[in-house]
Protein backbone atom coordinates (compact mmCIF):
# COMPACT_ATOMS: atom_id res chain seq x y z
CA UNK A 1 0.00 0.00 0.00
CA UNK A 2 1.30 3.38 -0.90
CA UNK A 3 0.44 5.88 1.80
CA UNK A 4 0.77 9.61 1.52
CA UNK A 5 0.61 11.82 4.57
CA UNK A 6 0.83 15.59 4.66
CA UNK A 7 3.14 16.47 7.52
CA UNK A 8 3.32 20.21 6.95
CA UNK A 9 0.37 21.94 5.31
CA UNK A 10 0.16 25.42 3.83
CA UNK A 11 -0.77 27.21 7.06
CA UNK A 12 1.91 25.42 9.05
CA UNK A 13 4.41 26.23 6.31
CA UNK A 14 4.01 29.97 6.74
CA UNK A 15 4.17 29.73 10.51
CA UNK A 16 7.43 27.78 10.27
CA UNK A 17 9.01 30.31 7.91
CA UNK A 18 7.97 33.10 10.22
CA UNK A 19 9.35 31.35 13.30
CA UNK A 20 12.67 30.49 11.63
CA UNK A 21 13.05 34.08 10.44
CA UNK A 22 12.64 35.40 13.98
CA UNK A 23 15.10 32.80 15.27
CA UNK A 24 17.62 34.03 12.70
CA UNK A 25 17.04 37.65 13.74
CA UNK A 26 17.60 36.66 17.36
CA UNK A 27 21.11 35.51 16.47
CA UNK A 28 22.04 37.79 13.59
CA UNK A 29 20.12 40.99 14.45
CA UNK A 30 20.12 43.18 11.36
CA UNK A 31 22.07 40.79 9.09
CA UNK A 32 24.95 43.24 8.71
CA UNK A 33 27.49 40.46 8.96
CA UNK A 34 25.42 37.43 8.02
CA UNK A 35 24.62 35.92 4.62
CA UNK A 36 22.07 33.38 3.46
CA UNK A 37 23.20 30.60 1.13
CA UNK A 38 20.66 28.20 -0.38
CA UNK A 39 21.85 24.78 -1.52
CA UNK A 40 20.91 23.91 -5.12
CA UNK A 41 18.60 22.64 -6.37
CA UNK A 42 15.89 22.39 -3.72
CA UNK A 43 17.25 24.60 -0.96
CA UNK A 44 16.98 27.78 -2.99
CA UNK A 45 13.17 28.04 -2.86
CA UNK A 46 13.29 27.78 0.91
CA UNK A 47 16.17 30.26 0.98
CA UNK A 48 14.18 32.75 -1.11
CA UNK A 49 11.17 32.45 1.23
CA UNK A 50 13.30 33.08 4.29
CA UNK A 51 14.98 35.99 2.51
CA UNK A 52 11.67 37.58 1.54
CA UNK A 53 10.33 37.19 5.06
CA UNK A 54 13.49 38.59 6.66
CA UNK A 55 13.55 41.57 4.31
CA UNK A 56 10.03 42.46 5.34
CA UNK A 57 10.96 42.41 9.03
CA UNK A 58 14.45 43.86 9.47
CA UNK A 59 15.53 47.37 8.48
CA UNK A 60 18.49 46.11 6.42
CA UNK A 61 17.16 46.03 2.86
CA UNK A 62 20.36 44.61 1.45
CA UNK A 63 20.62 41.16 3.00
CA UNK A 64 23.15 39.13 1.04
CA UNK A 65 21.77 35.93 -0.44
CA UNK A 66 23.35 33.36 -2.76
CA UNK A 67 22.80 29.97 -4.40
CA UNK A 68 25.42 27.28 -4.01
CA UNK A 69 25.76 24.24 -6.27
CA UNK A 70 27.48 21.28 -4.69
CA UNK A 71 27.55 18.83 -7.62
CA UNK A 72 31.32 18.87 -8.10
CA UNK A 73 31.99 18.58 -4.38
CA UNK A 74 29.86 15.51 -3.71
CA UNK A 75 31.48 12.30 -2.54
CA UNK A 76 29.31 10.02 -4.70
CA UNK A 77 30.53 11.01 -8.19
CA UNK A 78 30.77 7.77 -10.28
CA UNK A 79 29.02 5.87 -7.46
CA UNK A 80 25.49 6.88 -8.36
CA UNK A 81 23.29 5.19 -10.93
CA UNK A 82 22.05 8.45 -12.36
CA UNK A 83 24.51 11.23 -13.18
CA UNK A 84 23.88 14.53 -11.42
CA UNK A 85 22.94 17.64 -13.24
CA UNK A 86 24.82 20.69 -11.99
CA UNK A 87 22.89 23.88 -11.32
CA UNK A 88 23.99 27.48 -11.34
CA UNK A 89 26.22 28.96 -8.66
CA UNK A 90 25.18 32.50 -7.85
CA UNK A 91 27.34 34.00 -5.12
CA UNK A 92 28.62 37.42 -6.11
CA UNK A 93 30.12 38.40 -2.77
CA UNK A 94 32.93 37.15 -0.55
CA UNK A 95 31.97 35.20 2.54
CA UNK A 96 35.30 36.01 4.21
CA UNK A 97 34.64 36.70 7.88
CA UNK A 98 30.86 36.41 7.48
CA UNK A 99 28.39 34.34 9.46
CA UNK A 100 26.95 32.01 6.86
CA UNK A 101 23.53 30.43 7.19
CA UNK A 102 23.30 27.39 4.91
CA UNK A 103 19.74 26.60 3.91
CA UNK A 104 18.37 23.32 2.58
CA UNK A 105 14.96 21.67 2.52
CA UNK A 106 15.55 18.22 4.00
CA UNK A 107 18.46 17.10 6.15
CA UNK A 108 18.87 13.35 5.75
CA UNK A 109 22.32 11.72 5.65
CA UNK A 110 24.21 14.99 6.03
CA UNK A 111 26.36 14.33 2.98
CA UNK A 112 25.01 17.27 0.98
CA UNK A 113 25.79 19.58 3.87
CA UNK A 114 29.33 18.23 4.08
CA UNK A 115 29.77 18.89 0.35
CA UNK A 116 28.26 22.35 0.77
CA UNK A 117 30.72 23.22 3.52
CA UNK A 118 33.51 22.09 1.22
CA UNK A 119 32.14 24.14 -1.67
CA UNK A 120 31.72 27.22 0.54
CA UNK A 121 35.45 27.44 1.17
CA UNK A 122 35.96 28.44 -2.47
CA UNK A 123 34.34 31.77 -1.62
CA UNK A 124 36.44 32.65 1.43
CA UNK A 125 36.82 31.64 5.06
CA UNK A 126 33.55 32.25 6.86
CA UNK A 127 33.53 33.29 10.52
CA UNK A 128 30.90 30.68 11.25
CA UNK A 129 28.57 28.38 9.38
CA UNK A 130 25.08 27.52 10.60
CA UNK A 131 22.54 25.18 9.11
CA UNK A 132 18.85 25.85 8.67
CA UNK A 133 16.57 23.09 7.36
CA UNK A 134 12.85 22.77 6.84
CA UNK A 135 12.71 19.08 7.70
CA UNK A 136 15.19 17.22 9.86
CA UNK A 137 15.02 13.43 9.40
CA UNK A 138 16.38 12.33 12.72
CA UNK A 139 18.37 9.16 13.37
CA UNK A 140 19.48 8.80 9.75
CA UNK A 141 22.73 10.74 9.70
CA UNK A 142 25.86 9.27 8.09
CA UNK A 143 28.00 12.14 9.33
CA UNK A 144 28.19 14.13 12.57
CA UNK A 145 26.15 17.08 11.29
CA UNK A 146 23.31 18.75 13.17
CA UNK A 147 21.12 21.70 12.19
CA UNK A 148 20.97 24.95 14.17
CA UNK A 149 17.44 25.85 13.06
CA UNK A 150 14.80 23.23 12.28
CA UNK A 151 11.35 23.64 10.76
CA UNK A 152 10.10 20.24 11.81
CA UNK A 153 11.71 17.11 13.10
CA UNK A 154 10.49 13.92 11.47
CA UNK A 155 11.17 10.32 12.34
CA UNK A 156 11.05 8.39 9.07
CA UNK A 157 12.37 4.97 8.17
CA UNK A 158 14.49 4.39 5.10
CA UNK A 159 11.64 3.16 2.90
CA UNK A 160 9.83 6.41 3.48
CA UNK A 161 10.42 9.42 1.32
CA UNK A 162 9.89 13.04 2.26
CA UNK A 163 8.84 15.33 -0.54
CA UNK A 164 8.79 19.09 -0.20
CA UNK A 165 6.54 20.84 -2.68
CA UNK A 166 6.85 24.52 -3.47
CA UNK A 167 4.30 26.92 -4.85
CA UNK A 168 6.88 27.97 -7.46
CA UNK A 169 7.38 24.49 -8.87
CA UNK A 170 4.49 22.31 -7.68
CA UNK A 171 1.70 24.87 -7.26
CA UNK A 172 1.30 24.21 -3.56
CA UNK A 173 3.36 24.63 -0.39
CA UNK A 174 3.39 21.39 1.53
CA UNK A 175 5.57 18.59 2.84
CA UNK A 176 4.39 15.02 2.37
CA UNK A 177 5.67 11.74 3.64
CA UNK A 178 5.32 8.84 1.23
CA UNK A 179 5.51 5.28 2.42
CA UNK A 180 6.12 2.92 -0.48
CA UNK A 181 6.30 -0.17 1.74
CA UNK A 182 4.11 -3.04 0.69
CA UNK B 1 7.82 -8.71 5.02
CA UNK B 2 9.06 -7.59 1.68
CA UNK B 3 10.52 -4.13 1.58
CA UNK B 4 10.40 -2.02 -1.50
CA UNK B 5 12.69 0.86 -2.15
CA UNK B 6 11.34 4.18 -3.31
CA UNK B 7 10.49 3.79 -6.99
CA UNK B 8 12.17 6.02 -9.52
CA UNK B 9 9.87 8.01 -11.76
CA UNK B 10 9.40 6.31 -15.11
CA UNK B 11 10.75 9.30 -17.05
CA UNK B 12 14.15 9.02 -15.36
CA UNK B 13 15.68 7.35 -18.42
CA UNK B 14 15.01 10.47 -20.38
CA UNK B 15 16.93 12.41 -17.78
CA UNK B 16 19.72 9.90 -17.78
CA UNK B 17 20.33 10.37 -21.47
CA UNK B 18 20.33 14.10 -21.00
CA UNK B 19 23.05 13.95 -18.38
CA UNK B 20 25.34 11.47 -20.07
CA UNK B 21 27.39 11.49 -23.24
CA UNK B 22 26.36 8.94 -25.86
CA UNK B 23 30.01 8.04 -26.45
CA UNK B 24 32.63 6.33 -24.28
CA UNK B 25 35.58 8.32 -25.63
CA UNK B 26 35.99 11.71 -27.26
CA UNK B 27 37.61 10.67 -30.53
CA UNK B 28 36.09 13.23 -32.85
CA UNK B 29 33.11 15.50 -33.32
CA UNK B 30 31.91 13.13 -36.04
CA UNK B 31 30.87 10.62 -33.36
CA UNK B 32 28.98 13.10 -31.16
CA UNK B 33 25.32 14.01 -31.37
CA UNK B 34 24.00 17.56 -31.16
CA UNK B 35 22.67 16.66 -27.67
CA UNK B 36 26.15 15.61 -26.57
CA UNK B 37 27.53 18.94 -27.70
CA UNK B 38 24.87 20.92 -25.84
CA UNK B 39 25.46 18.82 -22.73
CA UNK B 40 29.17 19.63 -22.91
CA UNK B 41 28.33 23.33 -23.33
CA UNK B 42 25.98 23.26 -20.37
CA UNK B 43 28.64 21.63 -18.20
CA UNK B 44 31.21 24.13 -19.45
CA UNK B 45 28.94 26.97 -18.28
CA UNK B 46 29.23 25.59 -14.75
CA UNK B 47 32.96 25.11 -14.98
CA UNK B 48 33.47 28.59 -16.39
CA UNK B 49 31.87 29.95 -13.20
CA UNK B 50 34.16 27.75 -11.14
CA UNK B 51 37.36 28.88 -12.84
CA UNK B 52 36.36 32.46 -12.12
CA UNK B 53 35.95 31.79 -8.39
CA UNK B 54 38.67 32.79 -5.90
CA UNK B 55 39.44 29.08 -5.45
CA UNK B 56 39.33 27.46 -8.86
CA UNK B 57 39.52 23.85 -7.86
CA UNK B 58 36.80 21.24 -7.30
CA UNK B 59 37.43 17.76 -5.91
CA UNK B 60 35.34 15.77 -8.44
CA UNK B 61 38.10 13.74 -10.10
CA UNK B 62 40.29 13.13 -7.06
CA UNK B 63 40.35 9.36 -7.63
CA UNK B 64 41.09 9.60 -11.36
CA UNK B 65 44.53 9.53 -12.95
CA UNK B 66 44.96 11.13 -16.36
CA UNK B 67 47.93 10.67 -18.68
CA UNK B 68 48.68 13.39 -21.20
CA UNK B 69 50.48 11.74 -24.10
CA UNK B 70 51.81 14.27 -26.55
CA UNK B 71 53.57 12.68 -29.51
CA UNK B 72 53.59 16.07 -31.20
CA UNK B 73 54.48 19.56 -30.01
CA UNK B 74 51.84 21.65 -28.32
CA UNK B 75 51.74 24.55 -25.88
CA UNK B 76 48.16 25.73 -25.59
CA UNK B 77 46.35 22.41 -25.78
CA UNK B 78 48.71 20.69 -23.39
CA UNK B 79 48.61 23.49 -20.83
CA UNK B 80 44.88 23.80 -21.19
CA UNK B 81 44.29 20.08 -20.64
CA UNK B 82 46.70 20.01 -17.72
CA UNK B 83 45.01 22.97 -16.05
CA UNK B 84 41.58 21.43 -16.63
CA UNK B 85 42.73 18.15 -15.07
CA UNK B 86 44.32 19.88 -12.09
CA UNK B 87 41.26 22.06 -11.48
CA UNK B 88 39.20 18.89 -11.30
CA UNK B 89 41.74 17.47 -8.79
CA UNK B 90 42.79 14.57 -11.03
CA UNK B 91 46.30 13.15 -10.75
CA UNK B 92 48.22 14.04 -13.89
CA UNK B 93 51.16 12.40 -15.58
CA UNK B 94 52.75 14.03 -18.58
CA UNK B 95 54.55 12.48 -21.46
CA UNK B 96 56.10 14.02 -24.51
CA UNK B 97 57.68 11.91 -27.20
CA UNK B 98 60.80 14.05 -27.48
CA UNK B 99 62.12 12.83 -24.11
CA UNK B 100 60.85 9.25 -24.22
CA UNK B 101 61.49 5.71 -25.34
CA UNK B 102 59.55 6.36 -28.55
CA UNK B 103 62.87 7.56 -29.85
CA UNK B 104 64.24 4.09 -29.02
CA UNK B 105 61.72 2.44 -31.33
CA UNK B 106 58.83 1.56 -29.03
CA UNK B 107 55.45 1.23 -30.74
CA UNK B 108 52.48 3.43 -29.85
CA UNK B 109 50.48 0.62 -28.31
CA UNK B 110 53.42 -0.59 -26.21
CA UNK B 111 54.10 2.89 -24.92
CA UNK B 112 50.47 3.40 -24.00
CA UNK B 113 50.02 -0.07 -22.51
CA UNK B 114 52.99 0.56 -20.25
CA UNK B 115 51.41 3.75 -19.06
CA UNK B 116 48.02 2.06 -18.55
CA UNK B 117 49.77 -0.64 -16.49
CA UNK B 118 50.56 2.13 -14.04
CA UNK B 119 46.79 2.36 -13.43
CA UNK B 120 45.76 5.32 -15.52
CA UNK B 121 42.01 5.88 -16.03
CA UNK B 122 42.01 8.39 -18.83
CA UNK B 123 44.39 9.21 -21.66
CA UNK B 124 44.61 12.52 -23.49
CA UNK B 125 46.48 11.84 -26.70
CA UNK B 126 47.94 13.93 -29.49
CA UNK B 127 49.59 12.07 -32.31
CA UNK B 128 50.82 12.96 -35.81
CA UNK B 129 48.96 10.01 -37.38
CA UNK B 130 45.26 10.37 -38.24
CA UNK B 131 43.21 7.75 -36.40
CA UNK B 132 45.73 7.22 -33.60
CA UNK B 133 43.12 7.89 -30.93
CA UNK B 134 40.54 5.60 -32.55
CA UNK B 135 43.18 2.88 -32.69
CA UNK B 136 43.98 3.36 -29.00
CA UNK B 137 40.32 3.30 -27.98
CA UNK B 138 39.92 -0.13 -29.59
CA UNK B 139 42.97 -1.61 -27.92
CA UNK B 140 43.18 -0.05 -24.53
CA UNK B 141 41.04 -0.08 -21.43
CA UNK B 142 40.95 3.62 -20.62
CA UNK B 143 38.89 6.62 -21.67
CA UNK B 144 40.56 8.33 -24.61
CA UNK B 145 40.35 12.05 -25.32
CA UNK B 146 41.66 13.04 -28.73
CA UNK B 147 43.78 16.19 -28.47
CA UNK B 148 44.54 16.18 -32.20
CA UNK B 149 45.39 13.26 -34.46
CA UNK B 150 47.36 14.33 -37.51
CA UNK B 151 45.18 16.03 -40.10
CA UNK B 152 42.02 14.27 -38.88
CA UNK B 153 40.23 15.83 -35.90
CA UNK B 154 40.80 18.12 -32.94
CA UNK B 155 37.45 17.87 -31.15
CA UNK B 156 38.07 20.00 -28.06
CA UNK B 157 39.25 22.88 -30.24
CA UNK B 158 36.07 22.73 -32.30
CA UNK B 159 33.97 22.57 -29.14
CA UNK B 160 35.63 25.60 -27.64
CA UNK B 161 35.32 27.51 -30.93
CA UNK B 162 31.60 26.80 -31.12
CA UNK B 163 31.26 27.56 -27.40
CA UNK B 164 32.94 30.93 -27.93
CA UNK B 165 30.51 31.69 -30.77
CA UNK B 166 27.61 30.68 -28.54
CA UNK B 167 28.97 32.90 -25.77
CA UNK B 168 29.23 35.93 -28.03
CA UNK B 169 26.03 35.51 -30.07
CA UNK B 170 23.81 33.51 -27.71
CA UNK B 171 23.50 30.60 -30.11
CA UNK B 172 25.37 28.93 -32.95
CA UNK B 173 22.31 28.03 -35.00
CA UNK B 174 21.92 30.09 -38.17
CA UNK B 175 25.32 31.78 -37.89
CA UNK B 176 27.54 31.97 -40.96
CA UNK B 177 31.10 30.88 -40.32
CA UNK B 178 33.94 30.94 -42.80
CA UNK B 179 37.10 28.97 -42.15
CA UNK B 180 40.07 30.60 -43.85
CA UNK B 181 43.43 29.05 -44.65
CA UNK B 182 44.94 25.63 -45.02
CA UNK B 183 41.88 23.37 -44.93
CA UNK B 184 43.70 20.37 -46.37
CA UNK B 185 46.11 19.94 -43.48
CA UNK B 186 43.87 21.25 -40.72
CA UNK B 187 42.26 19.02 -38.12
CA UNK B 188 40.75 22.15 -36.61
CA UNK B 189 38.91 22.82 -39.87
CA UNK B 190 37.42 19.33 -40.14
CA UNK B 191 36.29 19.23 -36.51
CA UNK B 192 34.90 22.74 -36.78
CA UNK B 193 32.91 21.85 -39.90
CA UNK B 194 31.33 18.84 -38.16
CA UNK B 195 30.65 20.71 -34.95
CA UNK B 196 29.18 23.87 -36.48
CA UNK B 197 27.00 21.90 -38.88
CA UNK B 198 25.67 19.70 -36.06
CA UNK B 199 24.71 22.86 -34.21
CA UNK B 200 22.92 24.26 -37.27
CA UNK B 201 25.43 26.86 -38.49
CA UNK B 202 26.33 27.47 -42.14
CA UNK B 203 29.97 26.82 -42.94
CA UNK B 204 32.13 27.94 -45.86
CA UNK B 205 35.82 27.64 -46.47
CA UNK B 206 38.20 30.07 -48.11
CA UNK B 207 41.82 29.61 -49.15
CA UNK B 208 44.10 28.68 -52.00
CA UNK B 209 42.58 25.95 -54.20
CA UNK B 210 45.69 23.86 -53.70
CA UNK B 211 44.89 23.70 -49.98
CA UNK B 212 41.27 22.56 -50.45
CA UNK B 213 40.57 18.86 -49.96
CA UNK B 214 38.76 17.12 -52.82
CA UNK B 215 35.99 15.89 -50.51
CA UNK B 216 35.07 19.37 -49.29
CA UNK B 217 31.84 19.59 -51.32
CA UNK B 218 30.65 16.24 -49.93
CA UNK B 219 30.71 17.80 -46.44
CA UNK B 220 28.13 20.36 -47.53
CA UNK B 221 30.64 23.18 -47.35
CA UNK B 222 30.90 25.96 -49.89
CA UNK B 223 34.33 27.01 -51.19
CA UNK B 224 34.64 30.77 -51.63
CA UNK B 225 37.73 31.76 -53.57
CA UNK B 226 37.86 35.44 -52.89
CA UNK B 227 38.67 36.57 -49.32
CA UNK B 228 36.55 39.72 -49.56
CA UNK B 229 33.49 37.77 -50.75
CA UNK B 230 33.98 35.31 -47.92
CA UNK B 231 34.24 38.03 -45.29
CA UNK B 232 31.20 39.83 -46.68
CA UNK B 233 29.20 36.60 -46.44
CA UNK B 234 30.12 35.57 -42.93
CA UNK B 235 29.33 36.59 -39.33
CA UNK B 236 32.41 34.90 -37.96
CA UNK B 237 35.78 34.22 -39.60
CA UNK B 238 37.85 31.42 -38.10
CA UNK B 239 41.37 32.00 -39.39
CA UNK B 240 43.78 29.07 -39.41
CA UNK B 241 47.52 29.04 -39.20
CA UNK B 242 49.50 28.11 -42.28
CA UNK B 243 51.06 24.86 -41.14
CA UNK B 244 54.35 24.86 -42.99
CA UNK B 245 55.52 21.85 -40.98
CA UNK B 246 52.77 19.69 -42.48
CA UNK B 247 53.29 20.76 -46.06
CA UNK B 248 55.56 18.35 -47.91
CA UNK B 249 55.38 20.22 -51.21
CA UNK B 250 54.91 23.89 -52.05
CA UNK B 251 51.21 24.67 -52.24
CA UNK B 252 51.62 28.40 -52.84
CA UNK B 253 54.54 30.49 -54.08
CA UNK B 254 55.46 32.31 -50.87
CA UNK B 255 54.16 33.33 -47.47
CA UNK B 256 54.28 36.95 -48.64
CA UNK B 257 52.00 36.18 -51.53
CA UNK B 258 49.65 34.22 -49.25
CA UNK B 259 49.53 37.19 -46.88
CA UNK B 260 48.68 39.52 -49.76
CA UNK B 261 45.81 37.37 -51.07
CA UNK B 262 44.40 35.70 -47.93
CA UNK B 263 45.84 37.75 -45.05
CA UNK B 264 43.29 39.77 -43.05
CA UNK B 265 44.15 43.35 -42.19
CA UNK B 266 42.33 46.38 -40.80
CA UNK B 267 41.64 47.88 -44.27
CA UNK B 268 39.78 44.79 -45.45
CA UNK B 269 37.73 44.65 -42.24
CA UNK B 270 36.83 48.35 -42.32
CA UNK B 271 35.78 47.98 -45.96
CA UNK B 272 33.04 45.50 -44.98
CA UNK B 273 29.51 46.66 -44.36
CA UNK B 274 29.29 44.89 -40.97
CA UNK B 275 31.48 44.02 -38.02
CA UNK B 276 32.52 40.38 -38.09
CA UNK B 277 34.16 38.35 -35.34
CA UNK B 278 37.69 37.03 -35.83
CA UNK B 279 38.73 33.72 -34.31
CA UNK B 280 42.06 31.91 -34.45
CA UNK B 281 43.01 28.60 -32.83
CA UNK B 282 46.59 29.79 -32.28
CA UNK B 283 49.50 30.03 -32.56
CA UNK B 284 49.18 33.14 -34.76
CA UNK B 285 51.69 33.87 -37.50
CA UNK B 286 51.43 37.64 -37.14
CA UNK B 287 51.66 39.38 -40.49
CA UNK B 288 50.70 36.22 -42.43
CA UNK B 289 47.08 35.21 -41.85
CA UNK B 290 46.30 38.08 -39.46
CA UNK B 291 48.00 41.42 -39.01
CA UNK B 292 48.78 42.49 -35.45
CA UNK B 293 46.19 45.28 -35.40
CA UNK B 294 43.46 42.75 -36.25
CA UNK B 295 44.67 40.10 -33.82
CA UNK B 296 44.73 42.62 -30.96
CA UNK B 297 41.49 44.39 -31.87
CA UNK B 298 38.14 44.13 -30.11
CA UNK B 299 36.77 42.10 -33.00
CA UNK B 300 39.10 39.22 -32.20
CA UNK B 301 37.97 36.80 -29.48
CA UNK B 302 41.19 34.78 -29.57
CA UNK B 303 41.92 35.06 -25.85
CA UNK B 304 38.30 34.25 -24.96
CA UNK B 305 38.77 31.06 -26.94
CA UNK B 306 41.75 30.17 -24.77
CA UNK B 307 39.81 30.86 -21.56
CA UNK B 308 36.85 28.82 -22.76
CA UNK B 309 39.24 26.01 -23.69
CA UNK B 310 39.86 25.19 -20.03
CA UNK B 311 36.13 25.15 -19.22
CA UNK B 312 35.33 22.96 -22.25
CA UNK B 313 38.10 20.51 -21.40
CA UNK B 314 36.96 20.33 -17.78
CA UNK B 315 33.45 19.53 -19.03
CA UNK B 316 34.70 16.81 -21.38
CA UNK B 317 36.93 15.23 -18.73
CA UNK B 318 34.20 15.38 -16.10
CA UNK B 319 31.59 13.79 -18.35
CA UNK B 320 33.92 11.01 -19.51
CA UNK B 321 35.23 10.39 -15.98
CA UNK B 322 31.65 9.66 -14.97
CA UNK B 323 31.95 6.59 -17.17
CA UNK B 324 35.17 5.28 -15.62
CA UNK B 325 34.44 2.16 -13.61
CA UNK B 326 35.12 2.53 -9.93
CA UNK B 327 37.41 0.14 -8.09
CA UNK B 328 36.08 -3.34 -7.57
CA UNK B 329 33.62 -3.32 -10.45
Amino acid sequence: MKAEKVIINKEKFNIIIERLSYQLIENHANFENAVLIGIQPRGIHFCNRIYTKLSSIVSNKDIKVGDLDITFYRDDFRRRDDPLEPQAIDINFSIEGKNVVLIDDVLYTGRSVRAAMDALLAFGRPKSVELLVLVDRRFSRHLPIQPNYVGKKVDAISTEKIIVEWKETNGKDQVILINSEK
Amino acid sequence: MERNKWKRPSNIDKFRKMNELSVEHLLGIKYLTAEDISLIFKMADNFKKIINQPIKKVPSLRDITVANLFFENSTRTKLSFELAEKRLSADVVNFSSAASSVKKGETLIDTVNNIIAMKVDMVVVRHPNPGASVFLSRNIDAKIVNAGDGTHEHPTQALLDAYSIREKYGEVKGKKVVIIGDILHSRVALSNIYCLQKLGAEVSVCGPSTLMPKYISTLGVKHINNLKDALNWCDIANVLRIQLERQDVKYFPSLREYAMVFGINKEILSGLNKEITIMHPGPINRGVELTSDVADSGQAIILNQVENGVAIRMAVLYLLAGKVKKNGE
